[in-house]
């Protein structure tokens, strides 16, 4: 066997120790890359694979239809909430940030619009407990709102219209400029070119940024706790609106931190089952907006 | 000039964003001004935080009123935040560099995007579903076998000693949590940079007879090495304004220096979430101003940070060092 390789090729000189040095420092260095690409999303899969075991374990008709300890054995009252409160967040920040995106890429290319942006940059990495803690001294406290779903939407909002500016921005900027001339020499107007022509060639982009906003604002929990505080009752439809407005609600990540903690077995399957949803929700919106975004752009 | 309503009121709509920061600073500010003037500096330079006896009448000090024996000092959750903030960082380095050239050298093009976006994932899970596996997952995994592990070859340094007591909540849960959310931010943005290395860079490499290995370690890694360190920097800001995971998992040990790495901590984040109850109760409102002070406080170093990652990446630095040569 080994004579026939040696007729083959001419015999190889001996490695020098160095050049066997080398060749084992590469394949020490890949085995440990590999490895730390596996350390990375291990975890990520054990994380989805835990939750999701445990929470379709946990899963119930009941979950939908009855409320948290000890009003019920469900998360109908926290799944509400989150609705409730993801939703006016949205309503608020999503004039604003889409607004701010049109400024920032029509008219922001000057010294204005380069403040507006580190401001914005400065508010995405302010810690949400921090701007958590303001609606509680200034909308909770000073302003006297109370802990209840106002507080809360705003204080999401406040966190999600930086993203959705910036996104909005670049989406805009992804119009080629020859659409807005057109758009001018045809003698449309300001408003005409960014709704008629601007907005409608970046609306994938745009409802991108809304669609991420949306599923930060349901994952969120520490800039909640203070500032809509929590209940274990459902929203009560035949109440007055002034009701709604101070009084607390749920909020599924609240269940997910708190009932991990209870020392039973029942508020554990809840806090996975919370979990669970909350995981899907953000997931699947993260991994549709990756492969739709992945999809346009190929194409192009 | 004309006034053109619709640019206006684009821009109102635009400098919402300045106001709601410039109102979350002011707040803060004025709010906590009291809790300042009390405190002074003893509040970054005393080691515990002590509300006093909120039970009690309050007694006037220096013009205002405070709980007896009140004495607000958070030395210990700076501590505790750049402690684990750092393990998270000498964790996450080694494992996001690997991961990215892995993913950029070996991985065939055809799976590579949707493995970058596995890791990319990673940083979507929202932080209260981390905090829920660690306390399900990693905090058991530490108690009973990587701590007594760690403890049982190391025991003899007392920073590695008394895994094998604790139920595994501490510093080590909390830094490998945070380790995990910071990771696809260091890992994405070293990929995207050395996916972007000109093709001339390799193949010159290549063509001095140097190893595959090689290339990527002397040849390409020199050359993003801002861009990784600016991505390290702005890990490092996430890192320490993060709050329910490491709340879940720190094992709340407020008020204690950590002696080890299975130390229960506190940092400054999750101690304002747990103590906000509690400094409710306070009939002068003081211990509210000084979690008012700590939100500050966190502010800055989180701002601090984050601007450190901007100069970095923005390459001023680089320009500053190129025109020493």
């Amino acid at each position: 066997m080994s004579a026939t390789v040696s007729t083959d090729r001419p015999a190889r000189p001996a490695r020098s120790t160095q050049e066997l040095r080398r060749i084992i420092t590469a394949k020490i260095g890949w085995v440990a890359c590999g490895l730390a690409l596996a350390l990375v999303i291990g975890p990520l899969i054990d994380i989805v694979w835990v939750v999701t075991y445990n929470g379709i374990s946990a899963f119930s008709p009941t979950l939908f239809t009855s409320s948290t300890p000890p009003t019920g054995v469900g998360l109908w009252n926290a799944i509400e909430g989150t609705i409730v409160i993801s939703i006016a967040a949205m309503i608020i920040a999503v004039p604003v940030g889409i607004g701010a995106g049109i400024y920032l890429s029509e008219y922001g290319n000057n010294r204005l619009g380069g403040t507006i942006r580190f401001m914005s940059d400065v508010l995405t990495g302010t810690p949400s407990i921090v701007l958590g803690y303001f609606s509680y001294i200034c909308l909770v406290g000073a302003l006297g709102w109370g802990l209840a779903a106002p507080a809360g939407a705003v204080t999401i909002a406040i966190l999600i219209v930086p993203y959705l500016a910036r996104i909005t921005e670049l989406a805009l900027r992804q119009v080629p400029t020859a659409m807005r001339e057109a758009a001018f020499a045809l003698g449309a107007k300001e408003p005409t070119v960014v709704f008629k022509v601007i907005l409608p060639s970046a609306t994938s982009g745009v409802v991108t940024g809304a669609l991420l906003a949306l599923a930060i604002s349901v994952g969120e929990t520490a800039p909640l706790i203070y500032t809509a505080g929590f209940s274990n009752y459902p929203l009560d439809p035949t109440a007055p609106v002034h009701a709604f407005l101070h009084n607390q609600i749920g909020y599924l990540t609240y269940v997910i931190w708190t009932f991990i903690e209870q020392p039973d077995q029942t508020s554990h399957a809840l806090a996975f089952a919370a979990a669970f949803l909350v995981m899907l929700f953000v997931l699947l919106i993260n991994i549709g907006v990756r492969l739709t975004v992945r999809r346009t752009a190929g194409v192009k | 000039m004309t006034i053109r309503p619709f640019r206006l009121t684009l821009l109102t709509l635009s400098l919402l964003i300045p106001a709601a920061l410039c109102a979350v600073v002011l707040f803060l500010l004025i709010f906590s001004w009291q809790a300042i003037g009390f405190s002074g500096l003893s509040f970054v330079t005393h080691e515990f935080f002590n509300m006093g006896q909120i039970d009690s009448d309050p007694v006037t000090i220096r013009g205002l009123s405070v709980p007896m024996g009140a004495d607000y000092g958070i030395f210990v959750f700076i501590a505790g935040t750049l402690l684990s903030s750092a393990i998270a960082i000498c964790i996450a380095v080694p494992l996001s560099v690997g991961a990215a050239i892995f993913l950029s050298e070996i991985v065939p093009a055809r799976i590579r995007p949707a493995l970058s976006m596995l890791v990319e994932l990673v940083a979507v899970v929202p932080s209260v579903v981390f905090g829920l596996w660690g306390v399900a997952v990693l905090v058991p995994f530490i108690g009973n076998i990587l701590g007594p592990a760690i403890s049982h070859a190391l025991g003899f340094v007392s920073i590695f000693a008394g895994g094998d007591s604790g139920g595994g909540y501490g510093l080590l849960a909390a830094a490998v949590v945070l380790a995990l959310m910071i990771t696809p931010i260091i890992a994405t943005t070293l990929l995207d940079a050395l996916l972007q290395v000109p093709k001339e860079n390799r193949e010159s490499a290549f063509a001095l007879g140097a190893t595959h290995f090689e290339v990527v370690s002397k040849a390409m890694m020199p050359m993003v090495r801002s861009t990784l360190i600016g991505g390290i920097v702005l890990a490092l800001g996430r890192a320490l304004g993060e709050t329910m995971a490491v709340l879940m998992v720190s094992g709340g040990g407020s008020n204690a220096m950590p002696t080890s790495i299975f130390s229960p901590i506190a940092t400054i984040a999750s101690f304002i979430v747990s103590q906000l109850d509690s400094a409710e109760s306070d009939p002068t409102n003081m211990a509210v101003r000084a979690l008012a002070e700590m939100a500050l406080v966190l502010f800055i170093i989180t701002l601090a940070t984050n601007a450190g990652a901007k100069l970095l990446s923005s390459g001023v630095l680089q320009n500053v060092r190129n025109r020493k040569h």
